[in-house]
């Protein structure tokens, strides 16, 4: 098969001028505290939202993300076509009954903490093949929902090992569309599933981090293009730990990310917020590329980053089985338009 | 007063060794749990926690280990009272207010917090 939209087999370039038209995130109250607070559009005080459980918390979370999305990119409900959204509970309820309270045609995403990326990068290329005008996309992660659902009850009171990493509680969205507004989507990266062996669901970034490693190389081989040709190169959830790793793998393979890199489970948290390695969960990458680093590409302060979101794709039953857990990482890239 | 440092020297010895569990094992928090429990059962069918309550006081009765004593006595008394079928009706005869208490807790504490979480 030829054609120019499939560089190889897990790098896509879109054709038309794809852009991210605007973007909404929703934080609970460690997020708030965090350095990057002051982008994000709404930030509850509370871990409950006001509401009676985590789950239904969650779900304003995602509710919050997705109505600021939309008010930013000057869309209206009716006007998306679908909406592709994921989460980390069961049968991803969260984006489900998201999607029902707005009737949105939904293609629901599972990829663990990558749903980000793997909802913008599917979101572009249906915008890209003509199937939709305007593509809905977020994810939507809770600390405590998430500690019940793949470790203990946050009740139990388990103690964590220092290399453990703290579940951000937020949602991101985006309205993906043809416009004049936002940075360009250019290419896509899809990730292959990578299993070092590792067994612990608290090691999570030593176990992503060749994941990470294998969509990187695999981009910059696919495009001929090195670390050098971008202003950040930003991994989603792998925390101190798992970010080590992956430049240590990457000098091995010959790539130097260096100080072009940063990871957002770093960046979302403080060096004095308790958060162990730092933060995890689908929402860590939703709300630092949502925020701030749309903000920073809108306003030039990069003009090309290279967004990797990472996933642990284990389930709680694999993990009681003593399985590992298979990893997996996309990558979209997103390029400032000149200009504008 | 040195019965309180008795009782706070091999409390504490024994919650080292339940840490030591965690942090050198890739042992879970229940995992840790059971091995305790089971290691009072053991110790008291050797007649070795007894002695160790006499010595230690609530720095044997406090600790999860004693949970396994109780078992052990709960079991035995009954088997010796009815034979076989003691063992698995005296089981948790001893054990039983701990156990029972932790359900009543539970329903009184789910009547006042958010029991959905």
């Amino acid at each position: 098969m030829h054609s120019a939209s499939r560089i190889s087999r897990q790098t896509w370039k879109f054709q038309r001028d794809i852009r991210l038209l605007g973007a909404g995130v929703a934080t609970g109250p460690l997020e708030g505290q965090g350095p990057l607070a002051k982008e994000f559009d709404c930030v509850f005080d509370d871990a409950y939202a006001g509401e009676e459980s985590w789950e239904k918390a969650e779900r304003k979370l995602m509710e919050q993300a997705v109505q600021a999305a939309m008010k930013k990119s000057g869309v209206t409900a009716e006007q998306i076509d679908v909406m592709l959204a994921g989460d980390l509970l069961n049968q991803i309820i969260t984006s489900n009954y998201t999607a029902r309270d707005h009737q949105f045609p939904l293609l629901g995403q599972f990829g663990a903490c990558s749903t980000s990326m793997q909802g913008l990068a599917i979101a572009s290329a249906l915008v890209d093949g003509g199937f939709t005008q305007y593509a809905l996309t977020g994810c939507s992660s809770h600390n405590s929902t998430a500690e019940r659902q793949f470790r203990y009850p946050t009740e139990y009171g388990g103690q964590k090992p220092p290399y453990a990493q703290w579940t951000v509680t937020g949602a991101g969205a985006s309205v993906v569309g043809i416009g004049q507004n936002g940075p360009r989507v250019t290419h896509a990266t899809i990730g292959k599933v990578t299993d070092m062996g590792i067994k612990d669901p608290f090691d999570m970034g030593s176990a992503m981090a060749p994941a990470a490693a294998d969509t990187l190389v695999t981009h910059f081989e696919d495009l001929g293009r090195t670390p050098e040709d971008y202003d950040l190169i930003v991994t989603g959830d792998l925390g101190k730990v798992g970010s080590a790793i992956l430049q240590d793998l990457m000098k091995e393979t010959g790539y130097d990310l260096s100080s072009r890199y940063n990871d957002c489970g770093l960046m979302i948290f403080s060096s004095d917020q308790d958060v162990f390695s730092g933060g995890s969960g689908c929402a860590s990458s939703a709300v630092v590329v949502y925020s701030h680093i749309l903000n920073a590409l809108n306003a030039g302060r990069y003009q090309r980053v290279f967004v990797v979101a990472t996933g642990a794709l284990f389930s709680p039953v694999s993990f009681q089985q003593g399985e590992s857990i298979p990893c997996i990482a996309h990558g979209v890239v997103l390029e400032r338009v000149n200009g504008i | 007063m040195s019965q309180y440092v008795i009782a706070f020297v091999v409390g504490g010895l024994i919650c080292v060794i339940g840490q030591l569990l965690m942090d050198l094992t890739k042992m879970t928090p229940a995992h840790v749990m059971s091995t305790l429990v089971v290691s009072g059962v053991v110790l008291d069918g050797f007649g070795l926690y007894d002695p160790l309550i006499d010595f230690a006081g609530a720095g044997a009765t406090v600790p999860i280990t004693s949970f396994g004593h109780s078992l052990y006595h709960g079991a035995w008394s009954e088997a010796e009272a009815h034979g076989l079928i003691g063992i698995i009706t005296g089981i948790f005869e001893v054990p039983s207010a701990g156990i029972s208490a932790a359900i009543v807790f539970g329903f009184l504490g789910s009547l006042i917090f958010k029991p959905k979480g």
